[in-house]
């Protein structure tokens, strides 16, 4: 107990006992070396968010290791190809790190056009490449003019930068691979999606909403999304970005070239996906897809709220932790939680920004205890100080809830159901409510 | 699933498709775990350990903790001396480990850091250790990465002594805790004083206490490592891996060593338990010899629904290998066994003993991938597959039974607590054998074939 706290991560920590104002708040910087950061690194941020395209041939120019680590591990659904589900690399050896690995990616390339229906390959530089300076951008040229394909290069060394470095560059790959199918004199219609990757289909979920409402879908960045559908996404009239730390750069980019507008949006509670949908209703300004999202919306509301009426005296008065990626994940976490009758006592996230961790302030009490890149040493702490119940995380998180004898939900790569959108708040709340109520608790008390 | 696999093989010299294999460092975190007390370190970008960690935890439903030198820019090119400093420095007033196990990664090899002196130049806390393994992935793989960590312990602790104990070295290789379990059950059985080292039983298989333990009670001790410069033998189960860190030990130490396949299946387990026999001088127990005798009665009971059927196994070299001995034993043909490390024994072990079990038209293929087993079966098919989870693809698009084993599995549960060495081991993987095919049979038979029976 009272593990104690770095002095360089007391910057990264908000208290009731240590608060350091919302301006001094350290986020967005590198991880303390030597602390057990639960983050991971530019080539991952990269990864994945290109990961869902499903057509694509994800190529990591490197040795094994990223390649094996990276493999289908998104749980992204597709309803087209799979080949997004294969591990492709180059595996380099020790003669390509002192000769230089170039050929062998170009060799690489060649040997999967030759064999298959290639269109679109993105080719990932891993730490060492970046160190060795293989030129992968003229690899890539060489290889778009010799197939007349699209070679993408994604320079994603994990020394580079923080995973939200590798974010961008995923923005910028797709910029790449979309800006030459934009046209000025094409009539706006529909929205893309950004920021969601179909994880256990919610992609479909939301685009289902959209098809309710009377609002097209053009494009989807990158759950279930495909070379076809990518390139069409310059046509929309409007972008709407839910996982704000992964895409909101793209949208940037999109709005400065095409002049396509954006705004955030969450499908995560009740509250935040009426929310997003009547937004965009708005914003699409056709009077009967208003008509269509207020009726819709309201219709779903009423019934989401009679269930959750229901599960409110199984919940009221327990207590949530939240370690996520990405602050407005974590954001619609405690809307959804408040929802819930739950109140969220600690609350963190790999990349949160600034502008985050301000909401996060706002939107929690006083003794709510914020971290950044947190540790797993950390969190024990502070969950055990604020008597926390459940915990909210990844992969790496739920062992050590469960060491703990908290309640765990995967709201990562792992979520065992759909968790976006009226649906979504359906599943969280049964998966909350058979996690916090297990009967296997009442033997790990009694022992 | 997979429609993209060629049925056509084709020579590839430069591209890898879904590998059978991992990059070096995430076998010396996993050999680390496996040392009480101890905090592996990794050396390189934050990502590395991050993925290590995920891979871990996701094979074994447990956490897996380990710290980073967070390498950036400045780093990659100053070199990571000052990062490694730091990060020692943090890990011992925090986590406060008796031992830091620093393995290199792709980027501090290739930049040349020299952990030797940037070890010497660190000011460690009184009593306690930093020790190193150089585990660059473009040289080998998680296995090879698991070897050089045990080495690396090796190097910096294990004492010369001309006074020997009389306690046996059991080198497990990379097993599951369940496996090191049954392995130690074994040997207590026959009453022999032993270090098992690496032993990640009692850490990755830790009870739940309802409480977070950093450094649950499992794990070989430093005293323990320390003390392998004067046990009586060394037992090195598995070749491929524990060969390499037995040959340290003995030029460091003059300890010497028998290397044994890993103790799967029936010849196998009766060679690990007779040489333990021959080193401490006592018989095979009672108990011991009513477990073989069972799994022969077993094998006998079954063996008419997996005699001469047909297997691919795949995964790591020793593992493959005592997978393979076994279904030779009970009657099956490995057809394909395959493994993405690259190592020339394994071909020949796998060679030898398809000619001891008189099979042909086997083949061991090393340094290859499951795209490649995925052709060689839409060529000629089999009846089973027995690997990790990778194989899940393959298993799906041939409709092939798939009987999990090896590392990693990540789509199970309970299966690293539970051993696929010695006869229950072997036990347990004849029920696993032997259920897949029937619930197969069951699944396939028309009704007028359905049988309650069989």
């Amino acid at each position: 107990m009272g593990t104690a706290v770095l002095e360089e991560r007391k910057q990264s920590i908000i208290t009731r006992d240590f608060a350091c104002s919302g301006e001094g708040f350290g986020c967005e910087r590198a991880s303390v070396a030597g602390s057990v950061s639960q983050r991971a690194c530019v080539y991952c941020g990269a990864r994945v968010v290109l990961n869902p395209i499903t057509d694509a041939f994800h190529i990591v120019h490197g040795p094994i290791g990223c390649a094996s680590y990276t493999w289908d591990i998104r749980g992204s659904l597709s309803s087209g190809s799979d080949l997004y589900r294969n591990s492709f690399s180059t595996d380099l050896r020790e003669k390509d790190i002192i000769f230089g690995g170039a050929e062998k990616l170009a060799r690489a390339i060649d040997e999967i056009v030759q064999e298959k229906d290639a269109r679109l390959i993105f080719v990932y530089a891993t730490c060492i490449v970046g160190v060795i300076g293989d030129d992968i951008e003229a690899v890539c040229r060489d290889a778009e003019e010799k197939y007349h394909i699209r070679v993408i290069p994604v320079k994603a060394p994990g020394f580079s930068g923080t995973k939200s470095q590798g974010y961008k560059l995923a923005c910028e790959a797709m910029m790449q691979l979309i800006r030459p199918h934009y046209k000025e004199q094409e009539k706006p219609q529909g929205v893309n999606i950004l920021g969601d990757f179909n994880l256990a289909g919610e992609m479909w979920i939301i685009k289902n909403y959209f098809h309710k409402i009377g609002v097209p879908v053009v494009s989807t960045f990158t759950g279930d999304a495909s070379y076809d559908s990518l390139i069409r996404a310059p046509q929309a009239a409007l972008n709407i970005v839910q996982c704000a730390g992964s895409s909101v750069y793209l949208a940037k980019c999109m709005e400065e070239e095409f002049g396509i507008p954006y705004f955030k949006v969450s499908f995560f509670g009740v509250e935040d996906t009426t929310n997003s949908l009547l937004r965009v209703a708005h914003a699409i300004g056709r009077p009967e897809v208003i008509c269509r999202a207020e009726q819709f919306t309201a219709v779903e509301k009423m019934k989401a709220e009679h269930f959750l009426a229901q599960y409110r005296p199984h919940l009221a008065g327990r207590r949530a932790a939240i370690y996520v990626g990405g602050g407005f994940k974590a954001i619609s976490l405690i809307r959804q939680f408040a929802e819930m009758g739950i109140r969220t006592v600690v609350v963190g996230t790999q990349t949160g920004s600034k502008d985050d961790y301000e909401v996060i302030r706002h939107l929690t009490e006083d003794d709510t205890v914020i971290l950044d890149d947190t540790n797993p040493a950390e969190l024990e702490r502070f969950m055990r100080e604020m008597r926390a119940d459940i915990l909210v995380g990844g992969v790496k998180e739920r062992p050590l809830a469960y060491k703990l004898g908290i309640a765990f939900c995967d709201h990562n790569h792992e979520r065992k159901h759909a968790l976006g959108g009226y649906e979504g708040v359906v599943n969280f709340t049964q998966e909350i409510n058979l996690s916090l109520n297990s009967p296997v608790w009442k033997y790990l008390r009694g022992a | 699933m997979l429609e993209a696999t060629p049925k056509e093989i084709k020579t590839r010299k430069a591209l890898r498709v879904n590998p059978c294999k991992t990059c070096e460092p995430v076998g010396a975190l996993y050999a680390a775990l496996g040392v009480h007390r101890c905090m592996p370190h990794s050396h390189g970008s934050q990502g590395c350990c991050s993925y290590h960690r995920t891979f871990l935890s996701r094979h074994f439903k447990e956490p897996a903790i380990a710290t980073t030198s967070s390498f950036t820019e400045g780093a990659s090119v100053f070199g990571g001396g000052s990062n490694l400093k730091t990060a020692v420095k943090n890990i011992f007033d925090i986590y406060n480990p008796d031992i830091i196990a620093v393995h290199t990664t792709c980027l501090s090899e290739t930049i040349g850091d020299d952990l030797n002196s940037y070890i010497e130049s660190i000011d460690i806390p009184e009593g306690k250790v930093v020790v190193h393994a150089n585990t660059p992935s473009y040289a080998g793989s998680h296995i090879v990465g698991f070897g050089n960590m045990m080495s690396g312990f090796i190097k910096y602790l294990a004492e010369k002594s001309q006074a020997k104990t009389d306690q046996i070295a059991i080198f497990p290789g990379f097993v599951n805790p369940g496996d090191m379990r049954e392995l130690k059950r074994l040997a207590k059985q026959m009453q022999v004083h032993y270090i098992m080292f690496p032993d990640t039983s009692g850490v990755l298989d830790a009870p739940n206490k309802g409480h977070y333990e950093m450094y649950p009670q499992g794990g070989t001790t430093v005293a323990e490592i320390r003390g392998l410069g004067a046990v009586k033998r060394v037992l090195a189960l598995g070749e491929v891996t524990c060969t390499p860190p037995a040959m340290v030990l003995q030029a460091k130490c003059g300890v010497n060593f028998t290397a044994l396949p890993l103790p799967i299946g029936i010849e196998a387990t009766d060679q690990y338990l007779m040489e333990l026999s021959r080193l401490v001088n006592t018989e095979v127990s009672d108990s011991l010899t009513e477990e073989r005798g069972q799994l022969v009665d077993v094998i006998l009971d079954a063996q008419q629904n997996f005699a001469k059927k047909t297997v691919a196994i795949y995964g790591d070299p020793d593992i493959v290998l005592g997978l393979t001995a076994f279904v030779l034993e009970m009657g099956m043909i490995p057809k394909y066994i395959l493994t993405g490390t690259k190592s020339d024994l394994f071909s020949k072990r796998g060679e030898a003993l398809f000619a001891k079990f008189g099979v042909s038209g086997c083949q061991a293929l090393n340094n290859e991938d499951l795209f490649t087993l995925h052709q060689l079966i839409k060529n000629d098919g089999v009846d089973l597959m027995i690997g990790t989870t990778h194989g899940k693809y393959i298993a799906r698009a041939e409709d092939i039974p798939l009987v999990r084993a090896g590392f990693p599995v990540l789509d199970r549960y309970v299966h690293s607590y539970m051993p696929l060495v010695g006869y229950r081991g072997a036990m347990r993987l004849l029920e696993m054998i032997c259920n897949a095919l029937l619930d197969r049979r069951d699944r396939d038979a028309a009704d007028e074939d359905f049988e309650l029976v069989m």
